[in-house]
């Protein structure tokens, strides 16, 4: 590896194109921090006088049925599509990690019941999964981004994460510097904690950024199906449910601008993603 | 005989790396004649391989090239072969087996199959005439049973099976040459034997030129006509094996010929060694590539020494070659074994570890029982080292495992015996394991610093960190390491550093009894020798106890101060190391200690063929009566009825066998 340089130059080298979708999702990550100052209409202030304007210089991207001004309720909605999608996948892939590891690490019964009860949430498809959770938990709304939804979108993704991280743990636990940990007396915990978990780190990471942007998708469904983020919040998915049934064929911007926001924030998490994977692996060294 | 069938020339290997080219192979020349074995030996990373690579076209593009030199094949220059050309002489003309028989052929695909492949493809035959050959080939390749292994997968054969497969495979078009990539290195020494008799009658049978690639001194003397040391890229050494062994004139061979631990030699208190590690080959230093390492480094070894004959049919690659020829002298036989007192600190009773074999899932049935360790008694004595030798397969590693606690007994008992050390976590500290491949010990994700330290904080045996970091750098010291290596990761040092890491991580718990599990197997000899040294050097001052698991004979000699002798799980010999190693009991022992070159051809062309037949059964189903019986040259009808009970036949010496 190029120990001498700084590791986000290093990549940035062997990358490119997953550097550039860093920085891209940097940005978006800044205009949401902070959409107070950047944003030129307060995103909840109804305008009857310009209802479904086309881009024009006043509403560069145009104005949706309330005369909302859609640039500024992308910024604000990348504050909900970033913080849920982030949260969610993190929260996620945190808990997949840690329970696959802690059942590759333990192996025998434990493994073998851990694994049937994620087979178990492996049968219900993703969307069904986060509908009954997100139905039964109910709102929880904290800094304004509603925590039960953040759960009901993180439960789906702990099988699947605990499934892959399962195997990679695996053949960490068969290197000997498992055992030694255990010759030298080190709590389990530690050994899971401190031992395995750096060690499968590589395959989480990719998970992690692959899930950010499904779990962004998923906002956008439950919030389609009412289960979501509710009006009058500017999220990307309530934007384009609320709009694009009635009004996509005479104001088209109110769809498109949302529809381009969520596609590429999917591609950049998609790409950085596979970026990382390939950085983090030492065999692809050239 | 006419000129030589392969001749390489002046031959250079580069390849390109993001951190610069690394030159592999630098002006390598050597010859092939038909029916003649050319060794090539070498540490890993010497070029050995790639050098052979080279000669069959495989070096991995784009990186890889050849940058000089001809390499000769029948008149024909391979260098400068278009790879349609090469494609046709590969497997026809040239062949080649490699070291891992497990992953060297398709699991999916079955014997026969494998075998025809090769002759439908260049010989053009129909598969009947194929399957015909096939059976032919595997019987060539000393198999029993052809007809019926040509529909087995390569699963259901053993590891010298397979290897006797890929042997036949190697042979099905008739090459002129055979290239053997060490072709015995992952076999136990029993099967390495018989594997390497068998290139060797084929080689003269056939007039086949076979080149064997191999890091084993005692393989070369045993088997080659000629040998090549190659050291750090270039050719240290050449010619005729007898004169190479008889006047060793390059220092490092020399010095790897007083590294190996040897059992025809008397032994000595500790082992030569060569300090130092090889260079880099992204940077080398300049003139002679040895020169760091060597005692007779005079100025003039900073020009690059040039190949020259010392006598007929011997090169060398030294200024020096001619003058200090004295090898260094062994301190032959300084203390007398185990004068110590004789207080057992490890009592392992009827030792019985099973492992269940299940068919999965979860209303699994129980398919049967694999006996790794049955009923193993022995006594470990405070301040000795326990030599535990047998193939793969006998139960050795698991016998470390139980000890160490990584594993439960099935049956039996063993107590570790620590005055002042009750609690349990005390109990744990005091026995610790140093591991065989220091690339797996180590996590890859920590410094050194804190690999070391982790015990330390975890057992609050060093508070505060100007503590802890003086402890890390005394116990680095103690292993002969820089205390600035604990700013390291592991990938950054080399094989024999890190396996000092690893015994530096035991050392921190203050053990009283260590495992060594095959801690300097995966090491290269003049590695090997430095650790074995170090481990010699703590044990006396530290006053520990050894469990010293290895296959290699010659190098638990050297060690222990008694040698337990495993197969299939029982103990089969245990006495004190110079009377088991000069007087064998048990047929079994004799067998190994047989079965081991020993790197002088002269020694070794008098021994004659003497191999165990057949391969270690599956500890699956071993077999009635003595476990050894269905391979013993001695075997009587009694011993498959009763199992020998393990007696002692004078004080101190036990053997189980019915015979002896």
């Amino acid at each position: 590896m190029m120990a001498d340089l700084h590791p986000l130059r290093a990549f940035a080298k062997s990358q490119p194109l997953g550097a550039a979708a860093l920085a891209f999702l940097v940005l978006f990550l800044l205009l949401a921090i902070f959409a107070e100052r950047i944003a030129p209409y307060d995103p909840l202030e109804v305008d009857f006088a310009a209802m479904l304007s086309a881009p024009t210089r006043e509403h560069w991207f145009g104005t949706d049925a309330f005369g909302r001004d859609i640039f500024s309720r992308l910024i604000y909605g990348a504050r909900t599509a970033l913080g849920i999608g982030i949260l969610a996948s993190g929260i996620g892939c945190s808990l997949g990690s840690i329970i696959g590891v802690a059942s590759a690490y333990f192996g025998g019964r434990v493994d073998l019941i851990v694994q049937r009860l994620v087979d178990m949430m492996l049968a219900f498809p993703i969307v069904v999964l986060a509908l009954v959770v997100a139905a039964s938990l109910g709102r929880m709304p904290v800094l304004g981004i509603d925590l039960n939804l953040v759960v009901a979108i993180a439960i789906p993704i702990v099988p699947k994460v605990a499934r892959v991280v399962r195997s990679a743990a695996l053949g960490v636990r068969a290197m000997a510097y498992i055992d030694a940990a255990r010759t030298a007396g080190f709590s389990d915990s530690r050994i899971v904690m401190r031992h395995m978990i750096p060690n499968v780190m590589g395959p989480v990471l990719v998970l992690a950024t692959a899930y950010v942007a499904q779990a962004i998708l998923l906002e956008s469904a439950l919030s389609f199906l009412g289960l979501g983020v509710t009006e009058p919040t500017p999220a990307w998915g309530l934007m384009l449910a609320g709009n694009a049934t009635d009004f996509y064929r005479e104001a088209p911007w109110v769809v498109i601008f949302p529809g381009l926001a969520v596609t590429l924030v999917v591609l950049a998490f998609n790409t950085l993603g596979d970026a990382l994977r390939d950085y983090l692996d030492p065999k692809l060294e050239t | 005989m006419n000129g030589p069938l392969l001749d390489v020339r002046d031959l250079h290997v580069e390849f390109r790396t993001r951190r610069g080219s690394v030159k592999a192979v630098e002006g390598l020349s050597y010859q092939v004649r038909a029916g003649e074995i050319v060794a090539l030996v070498g540490e890993s990373g010497c070029g050995k391989s790639v050098s052979s690579l080279a000669l069959m076209g495989l070096l991995a593009r784009p990186a890889g090239r050849i940058t000089k030199g001809e390499i000769l094949f029948d008149g024909v220059d391979l260098a400068r072969l278009p790879e349609s050309e090469m494609r046709k002489r590969r497997g026809r003309d040239i062949a080649m087996i490699f070291q891992e028989p497990m992953t060297s052929l398709n699991p999916v695909l079955s014997i026969g199959l494998q075998l025809s492949e090769p002759l439908m493809q260049h010989r053009g035959m129909t598969s009947v005439q194929a399957r015909e050959r096939a059976t032919e080939l595997l019987t060539l390749v000393g198999m029993t049973d052809p007809e019926r292994r040509l529909d087995q997968y390569p699963h259901q054969l053993s590891g010298g099976m397979r290897q006797r497969v890929m042997i036949a495979m190697g042979l099905a078009c008739d090459p002129k040459l055979l290239i053997a990539d060490e072709p015995t290195t992952a076999l136990d020494v029993t099967i390495q034997a018989q594997i390497l008799e068998l290139l060797t009658e084929l080689s003269r049978k056939l007039n086949l030129a076979v080149i064997l690639i191999t890091h084993n001194l005692g393989i070369v003397a045993r088997y080659a006509d000629r040998v090549n040391v190659m050291y750090a890229a270039r050719q240290a050494e050449g010619g005729a094996a007898e004169r190479v062994f008889t006047n060793p004139s390059h220092p490092y061979t020399r010095g790897l010929l007083a590294a190996v631990p040897r059992l025809d030699r008397p032994r000595a208190a500790q082992l030569a060694t060569i300090e130092g590690a090889p260079p880099n080959l992204v940077n080398p230093p300049a003139g002679c590539r040895f020169a760091p390492r060597c005692t007779h480094r005079t100025e003039v070894c900073e020009a690059d020494p040039v190949l020259f004959e010392v006598e007929p049919d011997h090169l060398v690659r030294c200024w020096h070659s001619n003058v200090a020829k004295t090898p260094p002298e062994q301190n032959a036989l300084s203390e007398p074994s185990a004068a110590k007192p004789a207080l057992p600190i490890v009592k392992a009773e009827a030792l019985t570890k099973h492992y269940a074999v299940r068919s999965g899932g979860v209303f699994s049935r129980m398919n049967g029982v694999v006996r790794a360790v049955d009923g193993v008694s022995f006594e470990i004595l405070a301040g000795e080292t326990l030599g535990l030798v047998g193939e793969s397969g006998s139960g050795k590693s698991t016998i470390g495992r139980l000890l160490a606690g990584l594993e439960e007994p099935t049956d039996g008992h063993f107590s570790i015996e620590l005055d002042g050390a009750n609690d349990p976590a005390a109990r744990r500290r005091a026995v610790q394991v140093i591991f065989q491949d220091p690339t797996t010990a180590l996590n890859p994700r920590m410094l050194v610093g804190d690999i070391i330290s982790e015990p330390l904080r975890v057992h609050k045996l060093a508070r505060g960190k100007g503590d802890i970091d003086a402890r890390v750098a005394s116990l680095l010291e103690s292993v002969g390491l820089r205390a600035e290596m604990a700013e390291r990761y592991p990938h950054e040092l080399s094989g024999g550093q890190r396996q000092r890491v690893g015994i530096a991580r035991a050392l921190a718990l203050e053990p009283r009894f260590i495992v060594c599990d095959e801690a300097v197997s995966a090491l290269d000899v003049s590695i090997q020798g430095q650790i074995v040294n170090l481990l010699d050097n703590l044990q006396q001052r530290l006053g520990l106890t050894y469990l010293f698991i290895a296959h290699d004979l010659a190098v638990v000699r050297h060690i222990a101060d008694r040698v337990a002798v495993l197969y299939l799980g029982r103990l089969m010999e245990l006495g004190p190391r110079d009377e088991v190693f000069a007087n064998p009991s048990h047929p079994y022992t004799r067998a190994l200690l047989d079965a081991v070159p020993v790197p002088d051809p002269v020694v070794e062309r008098n021994r004659g063929s003497r191999t165990l037949k057949g391969e270690i059964p599956s500890p699956l189903k071993p077999p009635p009566g003595c476990v050894f019986h269905t391979r013993c040259p001695i075997a009587k009808e009694a011993c498959k009825q009763s199992v020998p009970p393990l007696r002692e036949t004078i004080p101190g010496r036990f053997v189980a066998c019915l015979e002896a």
